[in-house]
């Protein structure tokens, strides 16, 4: 699950206070609906789905520095298509919303593109895989050799990512359930990425090395109206395993989630089977979030805190949101990136 | 006992009404006028800082094309895949109600950060109506009316946030309605760039970088004229201070009695003195009100004319309505409180040290050449100041103050003259009357010399100002004869279009001369580089100021430039000099021609040349030579073949009356500002006679005891305030010579970057003169009168002890 | 007889009668002292005797001259040739230097005899301050000047009204044994409005005013 919705009431500047969250439940005349059933098929679901109101191309890296510090890294190329359909020119309704960001100990780096479809300047092709906006990239096989790059302001970054391990469908084979009335969309990842690279930030460039993930995603409404925002974690385990899962605030919480063996093998975790619970708050950068978490997923036996890297890893794009990385401790140990929406 | 000091303080202003009255209107005028310049001063300025915000391009650099030509897209997604942050911009002329309204269409989503926007997003305007066909026009008020009429337009969203005549649009909406696709005419650099860009000449080499054009540029040129009203405006409060002044002086002398009397009963000086500032502050706020109330009508009176002006003159936005805002009106109150209790600093410091037993004032009627001394050494201090003033600073800052120096000086300096030249005059006439009469006058100055300055400065403004004026509008209209040498002017919709039109004149007249232009950038300042054919018209009328030799041989033989005054000037470039055109383009300088009105800096060279450098300037712009009386009937052909629009043929003649039409219009603003400080100043000069009313019985009633009729006496009292105000006229054309000098040659020169010649107008001296002797008489009528029907037994009065 | 006032009333309007029938004369050199209250019309009647007011009935005639048929003009102009004025205070001009005042009505009057003004000025005592301004003499010396202004114009009549009423007991005493000398060397008539029985006295006649009328 990834900030999803927002794109569709926020992606304009003049919406943002007037509509925030509370967009998620808005019409979706003429779009697609994601169907349960459907399988999905690569190279061709790596390339974008107009037909669809949103979609996005997600990478987050947890990152050790040859200076012996943490990273996190995120990537993300955002979809929105403010009508159905596509067409050339600057009216074309496809916006395109790049976010990249470096997270170290002590610091967040962000930075904000957007762009329109029509005349080419964002975009994504399926064979050769290429997802652009402007001078970013991220480009390759998401089944072997990737590049990443982006810049902003006051840092860049390059990747060469290695991918060890299968594409991972979440949910029902791809189809992923995001409320109990049933909204959904489609969701793959790619949670086995090794990379390397460097990071070049305002004191100088790091050489960095670590593993990445990507999620693919793709819908039309895909939450409930009640539903105010949400709780996600993608967490790598150091015995290999990697845990997606997610809790939506709503009226009634709606929690959902995959455990992938290290080979790739996926257990879909259905509401309930996940119990995530704020442990402590700050508020370094942005509103008050929870940034140490207690989650539980009894039926992995697992059972962990989860703590930020860096507290104030709050984006404050165009629509605002905290993305940072985390370390897990307890019953399992590992890194991973936690991604929380709707605090005010 | 508060109470009843106040009643008894107020009882005079029962009594006397006209003085109430005359308080409170100089008051006003004081405040009315300065406050009136003050909102006109804001409006102004409001309005460029809400034009530069609305665009935000004037904050930003642009990119464009050296050679002038449009972008493409791929030329702005090349620059984008390299990093750099740039905003599309498509700029174009829209034909609305047969005029030309400009539409700037902006990447929105690339720069959304404008004041019409975000005013649109407190409505209701979801981004997909903005972004996608047919989009949404956003326009102020009048505009939006007339855009709603025309159904080929897509849906207008009304904004305050935008300067009047100007559209703004998404970029996709402006090349449907443009009829532009693909096209891009610059790019803005966004404030926020990426690590690890290229350099600009890597990836696009065929691109220029301007420097941000700010809106220091339009303040810097308009800050002249602001500076120039606020000079009016301080004149008209300076002068109405001295009515202030004069009036609460005749009060409190008629008052003596009755505050020695109050003092006597026991009421406390402090308490007194308490009780009189509270009275004055009350006059002082509503004359202050009334002020505003006349600054708010003058404003808006003048307005629209100064906004003409601005555009004009400037090309400033400037619009033509007054808004009220907080801050004048606290601002203008205070200045009406704050002149008022300084008009009234020296009688309240008299009173407040006055003996409670002093007799009534007695006037020293000695001359006093040891005071008189001392102001002319003040007089002459100041003057040198401005002078030093002058040689020290630059620009427009030494210019104006050189020009408070002299007319500080010079109002500082009339009275010791006037008081020379009575005492020449004294000597030169013979009997006793004449010879009183000129002592009497002597002994009069100290009373009437602020009123005298006050005339003195009104009428200097006046002769430098209409001097300025009339000599820059015979200037201009030779000018104008020397530029618009064409018989008409034909604008063409493209490059195609001209191309036809120029074949298709070619053979029907006597020459088609190509008007083509390029802007570049000389450092921060945009300079347009014209090309020209050789024709006779340039050689024979061209307004050259400076001129090698041979200039026309070289210019056209494509080894020389010619620039216009205002980069002579400013750069210091003349005959001999050399300018860079583009990066490998130097190029002598031959002659330097005038080029009143232009804001910007201008070069001529040879076209060839010109294409040289930029191949695809555009072609649409062509000067038509022909016999005059052909040039209706086939300018009537020409838009009938090509289907032009009304404005795009203009004969010389409509030109050149646009262009005078501006110049009026421009200079309207002083006009009206000089007949109302002139106006005022008139009224110094009455209430001071009618504060020197009392003093004046002593003086008068010996004489008429020995043998002089009331009558006599009166027209006496008339010559006298009108042979001041002739003496006064007389120095006050030198200085307003001296004045129009400092505007023509230097306030013009830092303001404008053109210096103009100065013509002398002695018949309109001679007018000013009468009207300087009309507005004294005026003033001195009301005295005059009085004294006629005086009733002898009030003159017997100052024989006899009162007591 | 040089001055004849024949039953002469004035009253100002608004006001009670301040002149009820009152009839004076004065011959060729003659003087006459007009003493009476405060209010009791003795100035009125001396300014109508300079021709300064008109009145509401009677008959003034002074050296031939019917004041009835005078208009404004005339009255004037009878002012400045025929009488001469001093009066209680601020009879100098004061923009004129004191040798100026002591020539000014002389020379208005077309008849200047510098000889003449500087013997009067010599007389009484005003050659050291014959350049200084008005105010800048003491009140003795003002009216000294006054009188010397009066005088230098040798008018037939000299019309004082309370010409010592400003000042103190020497002075007022010098300044009266001044003007009384002149007059007497110069055969000019003297009408003198005092309040002081004893200036009165020292004049060849004397009338009393009470209530506007000569008593």
């Amino acid at each position: 699950m990834r900030v999803e919705v927002l794109i569709l009431s926020l992606l304009w500047p003049w919406a943002v206070s007037a509509q925030g969250f509370a967009g998620l439940g808005t019409e979706v005349e003429g779009f697609a609906i994601p169907q349960r059933g459907i399988e999905l098929s690569f190279p061709s679901d790596h390339g974008p789905h107009p037909d669809f109101r949103i979609e996005w191309w997600y990478l987050t890296a947890t990152l050790d520095g040859a200076d012996g510090r943490q990273y996190g890294l995120q990537w993300t190329l955002f979809r929105s298509a403010l009508e159905p359909g596509d067409k050339p020119g600057w009216q074309s309704p496809q916006i395109w919303m790049g976010h990249a960001a470096v997270t170290t100990p002590d610091a967040h780096y962000f930075t904000e593109r957007l762009s329109r479809g029509g005349i080419g300047q964002a975009g994504v092709s399926a064979t050769p895989f290429l997802a652009w906006i402007d001078e970013w990239e991220m480009s390759g096989d998401p089944s072997g050799e990737m590049r990443l790059t982006a810049a902003g302001q006051d840092f860049a970054y390059s990747l060469d990512m290695h991918a060890k391990g299968p594409l991972v469908l979440h949910g029902d084979q791809g189809y992923s359930v995001k409320s109990q009335a049933g909204q959904a969309s489609y969701y793959y990842s790619q949670p086995f990425l090794q990379v390397s690279g460097t990071l070049d930030l305002p004191d100088g460039p790091v050489a960095v090395t670590g593993s990445a993930w990507i999620d693919r995603e793709w819908s039309s409404q895909p939450l409930s109206g009640d539903q105010t925002g949400w709780d996600w974690f993608s967490l790598a385990l150091d015995d290999n395993a990697r845990v997606m899962a997610f809790r939506l605030r709503g009226i009634d919480d709606y929690t959902s989630g995959t455990w992938m063996a290290p080979d790739g093998t996926a257990t879909p975790l259905a509401d309930g089977a996940i119990r995530a619970t704020p442990v402590q708050y700050a508020s370094d950068s942005g509103p008050e979030v929870p940034v140490k978490w207690h989650l539980e997923i009894p039926s992995q036996g697992l059972d962990v805190q989860v703590s930020a890297l860096f507290t104030g890893a709050w984006m404050a794009t165009s629509f605002p949101y905290w993305e940072g990385p985390v370390t897990v401790t307890g019953s399992h140990t590992g890194r991973g990136y936690l991604e929380m929406t709707g605090y005010r | 006992m508060i109470r009843a000091a106040t009643l008894a303080l107020w009882s005079h202003w029962r009594r006397h009404p006209v003085q109430l009255l005359t308080l409170v209107v100089g008051i006003a005028l004081a405040a009315g006028l300065w406050s009136a310049v003050q909102a006109i001063n804001a409006e102004a300025r409001a309005s460029y800082a809400r034009a530069a915000a609305q665009l935000g391009t004037d904050r930003l650099d642009r990119l464009s094309r050296s050679d002038g030509a449009p972008m493409s897209v791929s030329e702005y997604l090349k620059l984008r895949q390299a990093g750099w942050q740039v905003a599309a911009v498509l700029q174009g002329t829209l034909r609305v109600n047969g005029g030309g309204v400009t539409v700037t269409g902006i990447d929105l989503l690339a720069w959304p950060d404008l004041p019409a926007i975000a005013e649109a997003s407190s409505g209701s305007i979801a981004p997909v109506e903005v972004l996608t066909a047919p989009g949404r026009l956003f326009a102020d008020a009048e505009l939006a009316k007339a855009l709603r009429d025309r159904p080929d337009l897509p849906p207008v969203s009304e904004t305050t946030a935008l300067p009047p005549r100007r559209i703004l649009t998404d970029i996709g909406t402006a090349e449907a309605i443009l009829n532009r696709a693909g096209q891009i005419s610059y790019l803005l650099v966004l404030p926020d760039q990426p690590k690890g860009r290229p350099p600009l000449a890597e990836i696009a080499p065929g691109l220029t970088r301007q420097a941000a054009r700010g809106t220091q540029d339009i303040a810097r040129l308009t800050d002249s004229f602001h500076l120039n009203l606020t000079a009016f405006g301080l004149l008209s409060f300076v002068v109405g201070l001295f009515i202030v002044h004069g009036t609460v002086g005749l009060t409190f002398e008629q008052r003596r009695p009755l505050i020695r009397t109050l003092r006597a009963l026991g009421l406390p000086m402090r308490l007194l003195m308490r009780l009189i500032l509270a009275e004055l502050l009350l006059l002082a706020l509503l004359g202050g009100a009334i002020g505003l109330v006349l600054g708010y009508l003058v404003a808006a009176a003048l307005l629209p004319d100064v906004a003409a002006t601005l555009r004009g003159l400037y090309g400033a936005p400037a619009e033509g309505s007054v808004s009220l805002r907080p801050i004048w009106l606290v601002s203008g109150l205070g200045m009406a409180v704050a002149g008022t209790l300084l008009a009234s600093a020296q009688t309240l410091w008299r009173l407040s040290r006055l003996p409670i037993l002093a007799a009534p004032g007695q006037h020293r009627w000695s001359a006093r050449p040891r005071a008189m001394r001392m102001q002319m050494l003040s007089s002459l201090v100041v003057v040198a100041t401005g002078i030093a003033a002058f040689a020290v600073f630059d620009g427009l800052i030494a210019g104006f103050a050189l020009m408070a120096g002299c007319l500080l000086g010079a109002a500082l300096a009339l009275p010791p003259a006037l008081a020379g030249l009575l005492f020449l005059g004294k000597r030169m006439v013979r009997g006793p009357l004449a010879e009183w009469v000129m002592a009497d006058m002597r002994a009069q100055l100290p009373g009437l010399s602020l009123a005298l300055m006050a005339l003195l400065l009104a009428l200097a403004a006046n002769i430098g100002v209409g001097t300025m004026v009339a000599s820059f509008r015979l200037t201009f209209d030779g000018w104008l004869d020397q530029r618009l040498t064409s018989t008409y002017y034909v604008n063409a919709r493209d490059d195609a279009q001209g191309a036809e039109l120029a074949a298709w004149l070619t053979p029907r007249t006597d020459a088609v001369l190509p008007i083509r232009s390029v802007e570049i950038t000389t450092g921060t300042h945009p300079l347009f580089v014209y090309g020209i054919v050789d024709h006779v018209s340039y050689r024979r009328h061209w307004p050259l100021i400076a001129a090698d030799a041979d200039v026309w041989q070289r210019v056209m033989s494509g080894q020389a430039a010619l620039i216009n005054e205002q980069i002579a000037r400013r750069d210091g470039l003349w005959p001999g000099s050399t300018i860079t055109l583009a990066p490998e383009w130097e190029t002598p300088v031959a002659g330097v021609y005038s080029d009143y009105g232009n804001p910007t800096g201008q070069a001529i060279v040879a076209l060839d040349r010109l294409l040289d450098h930029f191949p695809d300037v555009p072609n649409t712009r062509f000067g038509v030579h022909l016999p005059a009386d052909q040039a209706e009937q086939q300018a009537e052909e020409l838009r009938a073949v090509f289907d032009l629009p009304p404005g795009a043929v203009i004969p010389q003649q409509t030109l050149k009356a646009q262009s005078r039409a501006i110049f009026e219009k421009t200079f309207l603003v002083t006009g009206a500002l000089n007949v109302l400080t002139l106006g005022v100043a008139g009224f110094a000069i009455l209430t001071s006679l009618l504060t020197l009313w009392s003093q004046r019985l002593p003086q008068l009633a010996p004489v008429w005891a020995l043998g002089q009729t009331r009558t006599g006496l009166a027209w006496l009292e008339l010559l006298r305030a009108v042979v001041l105000a002739a003496m006064t006229a007389l120095f006050a054309v030198p200085l307003g010579l001296v004045l129009a000098w400092l505007l023509l040659s230097v306030i013009n020169v830092a303001a404008f970057g053109w210096r103009l010649p100065m013509y002398l107008f002695p018949l309109e001296w001679v007018r000013l003169f009468a009207l300087a002797l009309l507005t004294a008489a005026a003033a001195a009528a009301l005295p005059m009168l009085r004294l006629r029907r005086l009733p002898p037994a009030q003159l017997l009065k100052v024989f006899a002890n009162e007591s | 007889m040089l001055l004849t006032v024949d039953q002469v009333s004035k009253t100002y309007p608004g006001g009670r009668p301040v002149l009820q029938d009152a009839s004076i004369s004065l011959a060729q050199g003659e003087s006459l002292s007009l003493t009476g209250e405060s209010g009791s019309g003795k100035s009125t009647l001396l300014h109508l005797v300079a021709a300064l007011d008109g009145f509401d009935a009677g008959q003034i005639t002074f050296d031939g001259i019917s004041y009835s048929t005078l208009d404004d003009g005339g009255r004037a102009a009878l002012r400045r040739n025929r009488v001469a004025l001093v009066f209680q205070q601020f009879n100098l001009i004061p923009s004129l230097t004191v040798a100026q005042n002591l020539a000014f009505h002389a020379r208005l009057a077309g008849r200047h005899d510098p000889a003449w003004t500087t013997e009067i000025a010599g007389r009484l005592g005003l050659d050291g301050v014959l350049d200084h301004f008005p105010e800048q003499l003491s009140g003795g010396q003002q009216q000294r000047v006054a009188i010397g202004r009066a005088m230098s114009v040798r008018p037939k009549l000299l019309l004082a009204d309370e010409p010592t009423g400003n000042l103190d007991e020497v002075a007022a005493k010098a300044v009266l044994d001044l003007m009384l000398d002149l007059v007497r060397v110069s055969g000019t008539a003297l009408l003198l409005v005092t309040h002081s029985q004893s200036v009165a006295a020292r004049l060849d006649r004397q009338a009393h005013l009470a209530g506007g009328r000569v008593t």
